[in-house]
Formats: structure tokens, sequence, C-alpha cells
């Protein structure tokens, strides 16, 4: 298995085929829409990211060690955004990600989707990943 | 129709900016309007040559200080036709001028009174209301909105009762555009001796204003929106009612005497005006008023009405597109849309890497959003500053996008 670092190279290198921010959107839209729906069961307050526009929820679980993430969100590039970060910490143990920095949405040149603004709360979402592996 | 309209975008330097490269295009000054070069350069040249606190020093430049501010003070007054200055109160802005009524008038409130709003109403006029129901015991009652996003006046004057004391609505709404009937709002409240706060936050710098006329009890804006700096905005209030009212907050300017035993309070508008004011902010006022006098309201309106009918009819072609606006023609130009089975806020990322700054969310209005049954719109809002070719852009890239994000 890849780690951290390795994945988050991989998604940079995925997005440097394209030098359009449209194709750069559109692939996350994709993501997102390929994303399978959270059932509604998971779409509780407790799961839910606070501080963004759009409703994110993020559902944690523990196997042999290991976190997996399950994800959704009503808004689609955020759907997208979240599946990638939830490609990169899925099958982790808690110290790979309590060591790890995250870099690819910077290096993919989606900065400003990971502003801690009223307007998006991806940056509550790396932070509760963060929090709960502590 | 505006005439010269280059002229009017050459005042305003922040609208040459691009943004990823691409001309930007500002439809958001529903939120906060852009400046133009008078008011920049008025604050500018208050801070190279006449900066000192005001009412306080017996020097020049705090006399010439005071004298700017107090000139905002009377050019607000001619503005609005109130019957005389001091019934002008400078304040942060439209919030702080409805929480200092909801905070001063409500003191004069007893348990059981009630203050009626709308359900179309910024937080800022739900909110205030709701902190001086953990002082006094009020029961704050909402005039509905009807299927044509207007106010239900019948459900209104039934609302009415002995016990209301305050009718608190908006002139025009941050989300729907929809402008109210305000004169007969007040006409009906007076018949009832009850006076009428109005939110002028979305109108001051749309309709002329006259609060004699009006008949209006209190009326607040902010500066912010009507081109001149952030931080400031006006209460107006008939001086009998502000006399009634105690101060809002304690400090400087607005006390007569200070011992440790006991205070007297200034006469109006000080009695309001407790600490240093935002008067650079207040300076900023008198030059975005003269501004817009300058080209003229009556253009203005005409000019933005047209803006707006413009864009309803070319979003009205848009498929699955759900307008949130009156089919008259009281309207301003601030529309709200969803496009069906997409997020508000994916469009709103995606034009904004076109260039195009839209609002998306629930524009403070979240009661209202319930009532629409959604948690949010996409707003586009066009003043003087704003064309049609804007328009067209904003629609063609609208439409890239819809066909984007949908499944």
């Amino acid at each position: 298995m890849k780690t951290i670092d390795q994945t988050q190279q991989e998604i940079v290198e995925e997005f440097s085929m394209f030098s359009d921010w449209m194709d750069k959107y559109e692939y996350i839209i994709d993501m997102g829409k390929n994303l399978e729906q959270l059932p509604d069961d998971f779409k509780k307050d407790e799961f839910l990211i606070p501080g963004c526009q759009s409703r994110v929820w993020l559902v944690p679980e523990f196997r042999d060690d290991k976190v997996f993430f399950k994800t959704d969100s009503d808004a689609i590039i955020t759907k997208g955004i979240a599946c990638l970060i939830v490609r990169i910490f899925n099958g982790r143990t808690k110290e790979e990600i309590s060591k790890s920095k995250l870099f690819f949405i910077e290096k993919i040149g989606l900065v400003q989707n990971l502003s801690p603004t009223r307007a998006n709360g991806l940056a509550s979402m790396v932070d509760k990943i963060y929090r709960y592996v502590k | 129709m505006i005439d010269n309209l280059n002229k009017i975008r050459n005042d305003f330097p922040i609208l040459k900016t691009k943004v990823y490269d691409k001309p930007l295009v500002f439809l958001d000054s529903a939120a906060s309007s852009q400046k133009p070069d008078c008011v920049i350069n008025a604050v500018a040249d208050f801070y190279k040559r006449h900066n000192a606190n005001i009412h306080r020093g017996v020097y020049f430049l705090s006399q010439k200080a005071t004298a700017l501010y107090e000139e905002t003070r009377v050019k607000v007054q001619q503005f609005i036709n109130a019957k005389y200055s001091h019934e002008i109160i400078f304040t942060r802005g439209t919030t702080e001028g409805i929480n200092l009524v909801a905070s001063s008038f409500g003191d004069l409130l007893s348990d059981g009174d009630e203050v009626i709003i709308s359900e179309m109403e910024h937080h800022a006029n739900i909110v205030p209301w709701q902190l001086l129901q953990k002082r006094k015991k009020i029961v704050i009652k909402v005039i509905p909105i009807t299927s044509d996003f207007q106010l239900d006046i019948a459900a209104y004057k039934k609302l009415i009762n002995q016990r209301t004391k305050l009718v608190s609505v908006t002139h025009i709404s941050n989300t729907l555009g929809t402008i109210n009937p305000i004169q007969l709002i007040i006409d009906i409240a007076h018949a009832n001796n009850i006076p009428v706060l109005i939110d002028a936050a979305q109108s001051i710098h749309h309709k002329a204003i006259d609060v004699q006329k009006l008949d209006v009890d209190f009326l607040v804006f902010s500066g912010h929106k009507m081109y001149a700096e952030t931080g400031i905005g006006i209460l107006y209030g008939k001086e009998d009612l502000l006399n009634k009212m105690p101060p809002y907050q304690g400090g400087g300017d607005m006390i007569k005497d200070v011992t440790f035993e006991q205070t007297t309070f200034a006469e109006l508008p000080q009695k309001f005006e407790a600490g240093t004011t935002n008067y650079s902010g207040a300076i900023s006022l008198k030059v975005a008023i003269e501004y817009i006098e300058k080209i003229g309201l009556d253009k203005i309106a005409c000019y933005e009405g047209k803006l707006q009918d413009y864009a309803i009819a070319k979003l009205r072609k848009m498929p699955d597109i759900q307008l949130y606006t009156t089919s008259k023609f009281n309207k301003t130009s601030v529309i709200s849309f969803n496009i069906k089975g997409i997020h508000h806020e994916d469009i709103g990322t995606m034009l904004d890497k076109m260039g195009i700054a839209v609002r998306t969310g629930g524009h403070c209005t979240y009661p209202l959003m319930k009532k629409l049954g959604v948690t949010g719109t996409v707003r586009a809002s066009f003043v003087l500053y704003n064309t049609f070719a804007e328009i067209d852009f904003f629609v063609k890239s609208l439409q890239r996008v819809v066909n984007m994000l949908k499944n």
C-alpha cells in the first residue's frame, strides 16, 4: 500500500495532466458524481462538519487498528474534494495520519478551497480527521 | 438611463481588477458596494491633512475634523429630509442601528408587549429582538410572505393589537429584492399609534427616502452598501422617541457630567454616540451621498431597473431555474435563484473561477430559506456600475457551469 505522501503525489500527478482549471474541476465533479451516496442513517448531526455552506458528512470507522471514512455532501465539488481526502486517509493507522501533512490541495491549485472561511468548511473536515486520530 | 456609463465604471478602480487572469464581474453589491475614487481619495485626504479626534480638541485639526464630521450629519439630514440634524445618529451600520433601538427602545417595553417583524427579515432584524426577549418577555410576531414573495398585508393587519409596541420591517429584501409598501405599512401602524422602524440597508442608494413624508419613526442604513466606507451607518429617529430612550452605550462624548455617584447624559445626538466614532467613515459617507446625488437617484433606479429586467428575462429562459422573484414590478436588481438538482455553492465556486462574484448561501435570512424550502440560493445583484455585457457573460457562464454540474 502506498504511503500518505505517495497517494498525495499520485493525486498531484493526476491533476498535472490538466492544464486548464476547468478540466481540473470537471475531474473533481466527476469524482463527486461517482461517489456512492451515504445512506440517510449516517446523515446525522454528529457526522456533520460544522462551518460549511454545503452540508458535508464524515463517518469514521475503526477496523484492525485502521481508520476508514465514509463521506458525502449535498454539493458536488465539496463531495469530490472530500473524496480525495478520504482516498488519502482511508486504511491508515492513527500514527500515520497524525504524522502526515496535507500538501496536495495547494499543489493541484485548489488552495482557496481549504481556506478557513465561513463559506467553505473543508479546513474543518481535515481538522476533524486529525482530531479524530488524536 | 445613466449617461456616460464608461465614466461611471472608471470611477471605481477595483472594477479593472483581474481575478484568475479574467476580468472581474462583480455581482455582489447587495452585500457591499465597491467604492468610487472620490470616496477613496476623501478618506486618504482626511488622514493626510485633517486627522484628529473629533469633539475633543480646541486645536485646529480637531476642530476641522469635527466640522467635517458634523457636515456629514447635515448632509444625511438633507438626503433623507429629516427635520433636525440631531435626529441623525452615527452607528457602525444597519445592524448596530437595529441593536440600538432594540436595546434602548426595548428598555421602554414591558413584559407581554409585542414587536412585529416579517418573514423576509435579515438576521439583523430578528436576533436583536430575540436578545431583548432575554431581558423582557416580549412577543415577536412575524408577517408571512405570499407565494409571490411579497408581504401579506392582510395578515399584517391581523397581527396588530393593543400590545403591539413596534413594527420593524425591511424596505427591500436583501434576498428577494422585493420592495415592500412601507408607506402603507407605516400608515396602518400609525392608525394604531404604533411606531415603525424601517431597515433601509438595501434601499437607501436605490430609492429616494423622505422620512418626514413617510412619517417613519426609525430608519437605519449602512454606508458600505451606498459606496461609502465600511463601519459607518445611520440611525434616524424622531426627536421625541430618541429623547425618551436611554443611552445605548456609556463612555466618552455621550455624557454631560460624570461623578462616581451619578452621571448625566449629553443631549442628542451625542447621547447615542459613545466613544470615538468612525469619523473617517462618516466623512466618506458625505462624499458618497454627493456622488449619488450627482448622478441622481432617479437615473440610478431607472438604469438598475433595466439591468434587472434584462437579467430576469435572460434567466427565465434557462431550463430548471427557480427564480425567487415577484412577478410584479416592485422589485430591485437583487435576484435570487436555484437550478434544480445543483447546489448553490457549486454554482458560486465555478462562477468564481470565471471571474464572476455572486453570493451563495442563506444571505443571513435563514427563516426565509426555510419558508422557501431551500438551504440557500445563488444571488446576483446589479448596481449602477454593472453592464448589460456583464449580464450576458454571467448568463452564458452560468449555462456552462450548469452543463458541467448537472447529472
